[in-house]
């Protein structure tokens, strides 16, 4: 796909500038760390909660990762190393301030899928990205992500946020992929019952049954 | 065997990501044909999968990437990587 090719070619590039990096041309590391910025400030900013917070702790992460460069292996990926060293520095804090909330814990074990009764509606079947320009969808969105269990929010923002792969979202947060897979699915389970009925709002008029696949 | 409803719903993330087996997806597909309530909650969760997605639902704090690089910019001059 073309995707893995864009990303290797990513890695190569980012392999490369890590060399010259070390090697002294220091200013490079703006241009490996941007596109990092979005994955390590949403990471922290679903760890922490805090905008303020979220955004001071993903300068530190940029720091660590200059001070720590040539420690990088290059045996996993260099946004998934990053990534590791931004989850460690947002847990770092929530330890210091004492928040650390236990629910993170119980799902490591629990690898059962779950009944759930999902929200049943026949009429929303578009996607209203149109609506996105109002800020009340984006805002509903937004807080329906927010109200979910620490542990799914981490693995729904990685995965379906800055879509990120299987693999990449496991070795960020530390996990199987496996239980990946199974707070993806609660994840968006849990929002879809959430938010099937406000959206329904939002969707343009219907232009027949299947309108979803018409587009 | 046909498959019910509780059975789709517990596959659903996993069909919309193509990580179902041939076989599982050929009896999900079957089902969503005849059931309008599956599919319906298999366009509904697709939906807000795409949704958040998109960009604009979660947008960095304005300044964020000029701060963030003004302060890397302090950090470069003190020290090389240690």
């Amino acid at each position: 796909m073309t995707a893995s090719n864009h990303d290797s070619e990513t890695e190569q590039r980012g392999r490369v500038l890590i060399q010259r990096i070390l090697a002294g041309e220091r200013q490079l590391f703006h241009e490996l760390i941007a596109p990092c910025e979005r994955s390590i400030y949403f990471l922290l900013f679903s760890l922490l909660r805090n905008e303020a917070e979220a955004e001071d702790a993903a300068q530190d992460t940029a720091i660590k990762v200059y001070q720590n460069l040539k420690n990088f292996r290059g045996d996993s990926q260099f946004r998934t190393w990053v990534l590791s060293i931004a989850r460690n520095e947002g847990l770092g804090r929530l330890r210091k301030a004492g928040t650390r909330r236990e629910d993170s814990l119980d799902a490591e074990t629990d690898e059962q899928t779950g009944d759930y009764t999902p929200a049943i509606l026949t009429s929303w079947r578009e996607v209203p990205l149109e609506a996105l320009e109002r800020q009340e969808l984006g805002a509903l969105l937004r807080a329906a992500i927010a109200r979910l269990p620490e542990i799914y929010r981490n693995v729904v923002l990685l995965r379906d946020i800055e879509e990120m792969d299987v693999r990449e979202t496991a070795a960020a947060l530390g996990i199987t992929e496996g239980a990946v897979k199974v707070r993806l699915h609660r994840a968006r389970a849990l929002l879809q019952k959430e938010l099937a009925p406000k959206l329904e709002g939002f969707a343009p008029k219907r232009t027949g049954m299947f309108g979803w696949f018409k587009q | 065997m046909r498959i019910d409803c509780q059975h789709v719903w517990q596959h659903i993330s996993a069909y919309i990501d193509g990580e179902v087996d041939a076989e599982l997806r050929a009896e999900i597909d079957r089902h969503l044909e005849t059931c309008e309530i599956c599919s319906a909650v298999l366009d509904s969760t697709r939906n807000v999968v795409v949704l958040m997605a998109d960009d604009r639902v979660f947008e960095l704090p304005a300044g964020f990437s000029e701060r963030l690089h003004a302060r890397l910019d302090r950090e470069l001059e003190l020290a090389g990587p240690s």
